[in-house]
């Protein structure tokens, strides 16, 4: 299993408890620069949770986590967002009552160097960024195929383009690992190709790791690299994707759950 | 020059023509009025609707634009009354400034620095409550900025040289009766451009802020505050931010109440009264106009006093029944009912977020992101 | 030190009276994540309806004045009751939690006033005969303090302990827990969450006027304005013990009355509620969810 790829997250023994009852443990994970990984697992078996600990939103109990070698445990959010990890959420959260375009330009925030007495005067650096943002945010509409909607409010999408624009707005941090918690969740078989497109594309463009949250695992295996099975907060399995189909563990955890939901699968 | 500034350029001015319309209007009033009517009614009218306007506009930047609820307004006006009058009063002891007596250049400077001192310490103290009131969440924020208030009024009305005699020895007293800035209505009427220019100017400042990359973080962790992180928005920088510059604002609102008053007491300034100098009638104010809409405030702030004008010196009010005449003499009473119904019908308040745009009515809606809307699949 | 001691049962008389406040701002907090800023205000509707029923128990019922606190907890309930219903049942369906608080403020605003314009009730302070609550001076070991002292401590204990128990014995207490922990699994369970709200609201509001019945045998006077600053000053308590806990209200109630009774005593009167605030402020600071609060993050 070598991988010629720099490697871009490391993850060493990372967990977090939460008052003695722990949520994730032992959590080990490479990924490489573009690659297509996806972390799958019952429901409440704390795929979330890792995302929150790779986000800051948490800040793990045990082990550390590096993004191309910088150690990031500890840091907030928006330090770890300026790292280089961006994700989007399982239940949108989009700024409703912004406008697309501004829902992609909060992400640049970070890198806008002009200061208040800049916005005060309406010098020309602040004229030049603003247009310059509003460029790059355009750039990044397209390629989600939003820009016909820029001046629309983000409340005012369907469903499948605020995950869209969730994605958008994550792209826009310059990020080097996506994390996508459920993209797919909620969205009909159209609109799901659409996503799978689109997350291809960006992928090929920007040659970022992808890190991929779902529940749903035909999707799963039809596009990540590797995978890697958590359940009760352990790892139960990872490899390739035909490696994991075949896994009696993960069968197992998965048929736990299709027996008490039928109609998930039919 | 880029086609977005083009845009905004035009609008930057028919904004200054609209300015020089409301000089304008002023000029030309006091020419026609009366001296009587000019001096002792309109002017200490608008002076003091200016002060409300400056205190709306600084609360919705947290309160509307922010989304988080301090209780405390009144409080940072008070820091900022208290440091402007002491000032010129210890200027006047020192022989330095005497309002009635000044050049107007002189007088200009003087009502401009100590503003100016109110402004910043009230920013100062922002910045000490704001630090770890803006840990806590929206509720206690607003108990913690409610109680933040009290203590200004508790410690202010304690402070030896804010007593009675003002600098000099002086019992305790919550009222401090020689205010050397209160100026006189003739100086009032005299410089009444100069409160005016003060507004417009600290309006303008604001919506600058609004419509850069502040206003758009700000905004953002309104919305969401952890999607804003989440993209990389230093939450907590900019909440302190916010905070701090709508002290600052509310400071310098307080420095012209100094201006406009010949004493201070510290009843002006606190979470409820029974005039309108509290923190609650500024909430109506922000709720009635729009949270998040800086032309909703200034709307709000001006039918707010003139209702309330209307309601203490209006001849119809003879006119009504007994009963209605008696509740006005509880004005309080009114705005919380105004309050009630406007929360509960438009949550949001009358304008929502819009905003008045001059601009946008003469010349349409050609803004640069406007023309892809229509291109696109829209409805 | 007797001085000191003397200061305590001032202290805690005081406290009590803040607990019992407290309680409801905790209980309707627990239950809707609201800060009712009205609750102080129904200690004033209380007030007055003790004002106006004491004479007539007395002098023409014939009854003990207490008695009158019957009707206070009636009237007291309908007056939350109908504010729940009227104002913030329809902005919790639709709005956010800062116009649920905004609505609070505006009928706190509103109670106090529509008193002050009410003529039989303000704007000036009324007073309530003082010999009808003047009990005989108790010394022990040379602390003085009088049987309306005890009873008042006595009593908030007694209440305290019988909420406490409501709360966790009975099929009512237990669908208030339920509520409070989840609204969307508890209507799935079969519990009818507007009605327990609706109850939360009716207990709350009259254990106000219990604390009315407190402050009037204290203070013999009732103002418009008298549930403003206790009422807020409950709240620091309860968010000092630990907001939604029983115990906590207690407790906080406590803390906040001997804090009182020592800085008036010690310091300044007109510094008390400044240094209340104050050490609200650094246990936020230092213990976000209270003395006896847990620490719960915000779900992502």
């Amino acid at each position: 299993m070598s991988d010629t790829r720099a490697v871009v997250l490391k993850t060493e023994h990372l967990g977090i408890s939460f008052g003695g009852l722990k949520a994730v443990s032992d959590f080990n994970m490479e990924i490489h620069e573009g690659e297509l990984m996806g972390l799958i697992g019952p429901n409440g078996a704390g795929k979330t949770t890792v995302f929150n600990l790779l986000t800051g939103v948490y800040v793990p109990t045990e082990g550390a986590f590096y993004l191309n070698g910088e150690k990031l445990n500890g840091k907030k959010t928006h330090q770890v967002v300026a790292a280089g990890i961006a994700r989007t959420f399982q239940n949108i959260r989009l700024f409703k009552a912004m406008t697309v375009l501004e829902n992609v330009k909060i992400a640049f925030t970070k890198d806008i160097h002009y200061n208040m007495l800049d916005s005060l005067l309406r010098t020309k650096k602040y004229w030049k960024t603003e247009q310059e943002l509003t460029e790059r945010a355009m750039e990044y509409l397209r390629i989600v195929h939003l820009d016909g909607k820029a001046d629309q409010l983000a409340s005012s999408l369907p469903y499948g383009q605020q995950r869209k624009l969730e994605i958008a707005r994550a792209l826009a941090t310059d990020m080097k690992l996506l994390l996508l918690d459920e993209p797919a969740a909620g969205m009909n078989p159209t609109e799901t190709a659409e996503l799978l497109e689109c997350i291809n594309t960006i992928r090929d463009t920007f040659h970022v790791a992808i890190l991929l949250i779902e529940h749903d695992m035909s999707l799963v295996m039809r596009v990540c690299e590797r995978i890697q099975v958590i359940n009760f907060g352990q790892t139960i399995a990872s490899g390739y994707p035909a490696e994991i189909a075949s896994n009696p563990e993960v069968i197992e955890a998965y048929l736990g759950e299709e027996e008490a939901d039928e109609d998930a699968e039919n | 020059m880029n086609t977005l500034q083009k845009t905004k350029l035009r609008g930057t001015g028919v904004n200054l023509v609209l300015i020089v319309l409301l000089f304008a209007a002023v000029l030309l009033l006091s020419q026609t009025l009366s001296d009587n009517v000019y001096r002792r009614v309109l002017v200490p009218i608008i002076w003091q609707m200016c002060i409300f306007i400056l205190l709306g506009t600084s609360l919705n930047l947290t309160l509307g634009y922010l989304g988080q609820l301090t209780l405390g307004h009144m409080g940072f006006a008070g820091i900022g009354a208290y440091t402007a009058a002491l000032t010129s009063l210890a200027l006047e002891r020192a022989g330095l400034f005497e309002a009635s007596e000044a050049a107007p250049g002189q007088l200009i400077l003087v009502i401009l620095g100590c503003c100016l001192l109110g402004a910043i310490f009230a920013a100062l103290l922002g910045l000490l409550v704001g630090i770890p009131a803006l840990r806590l969440r929206g509720d206690y924020l607003a108990i913690v900025t409610l109680g933040f208030g009290l203590i200004v009024e508790n410690v202010i009305a304690n402070l030896p040289f804010a007593g009675g005699e003002g600098l000099s020895r002086g019992t305790a007293s919550s009222s401090l009766y020689a205010n050397g800035l209160g100026l006189s209505t003739a100086l009032q009427a005299k410089y009444v451009w100069l409160v005016l220019l003060i507004t417009v100017l600290c309006i303008a400042i604001m919506c600058m802020l609004i419509n850069s990359k502040y206003g758009r973080a700000i905004k953002a962790i309104r919305d969401d505050e952890i999607a804003a992180a989440a993209s990389g928005v230093n939450t907590t920088y900019y909440k302190i931010l916010t905070f701090v510059v709508s002290a600052f604002f509310a400071g310098l609102a307080g420095g012209l109440y100094a201006t406009c008053f010949s004493s201070l007491t510290t009843a002006s300034f606190t979470f409820t009264s029974s005039s309108i100098w509290n923190s609650t009638f500024i909430v109506v104010i922000v709720v009635l106009g729009g949270m998040g809409s800086m032309t909703g405030s200034v709307l709000a702030a001006v039918a707010m006093y003139l209702l309330n004008y209307e309601i203490k010196n209006g001849g119809w009010v003879n006119a009504l029944p007994g009963f209605i005449q008696s509740l006005f003499q509880f004005p309080m009473l009114i705005y919380a009912l105004v309050l009630l119904v406007i929360i509960i019908f438009r949550p949001r308040g009358i304008l929502g977020t819009y905003e008045f745009s001059l601009d946008r009515l003469l010349f349409g809606k050609d803004r640069p992101g406007r023309k892809a809307r229509k291109g696109g699949a829209g409805k | 030190m007797t001085e000191f001691l003397q200061q305590l049962i001032i202290g805690l008389r005081l406290g009590s009276v803040y607990a019992l406040v407290a309680l409801g701002y905790t209980m309707v907090y627990g239950i809707i994540r609201l800060i009712n800023f009205a609750h102080g205000d129904f200690i004033m509707v209380g007030g007055y309806t003790l004002y106006f029923t004491i004479p007539i128990l007395l002098h023409q019922i014939g009854l003990p004045a207490w008695v009158g606190v019957l009707a206070a907890i009636v009237i007291c309930a309908l007056v939350g009751v109908a504010v729940e219903l009227v104002a913030y049942r329809p902005v919790r369906k639709k709005g956010t939690s800062m116009s649920a608080l905004i609505t609070a403020i505006a009928m706190s605003l509103l109670l106090e006033n529509l008193a002050q314009a009410i003529p039989a009730m303000g704007p000036n302070p009324r007073v309530i005969s003082e010999e009808i609550f003047s009990t005989a001076p108790i010394s022990i070991g040379g602390v003085s303090t009088n049987l309306a002292s005890i009873m008042t401590i006595l009593i908030a204990a007694v209440v305290m302990a019988a909420l406490q128990l409501f709360v966790q014995k009975t099929k009512l207490g237990r669908a208030m827990r339920a509520v409070s922990e989840n609204k969307e699994a508890s209507t799935l369970v079969g519990i009818n969450v507007n009605r327990t709200i609706v109850t939360t609201f009716a207990i709350g509001s009259g254990l106000a006027a219990v604390a009315a019945l407190m402050y009037c045998a204290q203070y013999h006077t009732v103002t418009t304005t008298m549930g403003s600053m206790l009422g807020l000053k409950a709240f620091v308590a309860a968010v000092l013990g630990g907001i939604g806990l029983i115990p906590g209200a207690m407790l906080g109630g406590i803390v906040v009355g001997i804090i009182e009774a020592l800085v008036t005593a010690y310091i300044s009167s007109s510094l008390a509620n400044a240094v209340v605030f104050l050490v609200l402020i650094v246990v936020l600071l230092v213990k976000p969810a209270g003395i006896l609060g847990k620490n719960v993050g915000e779900k992502v």
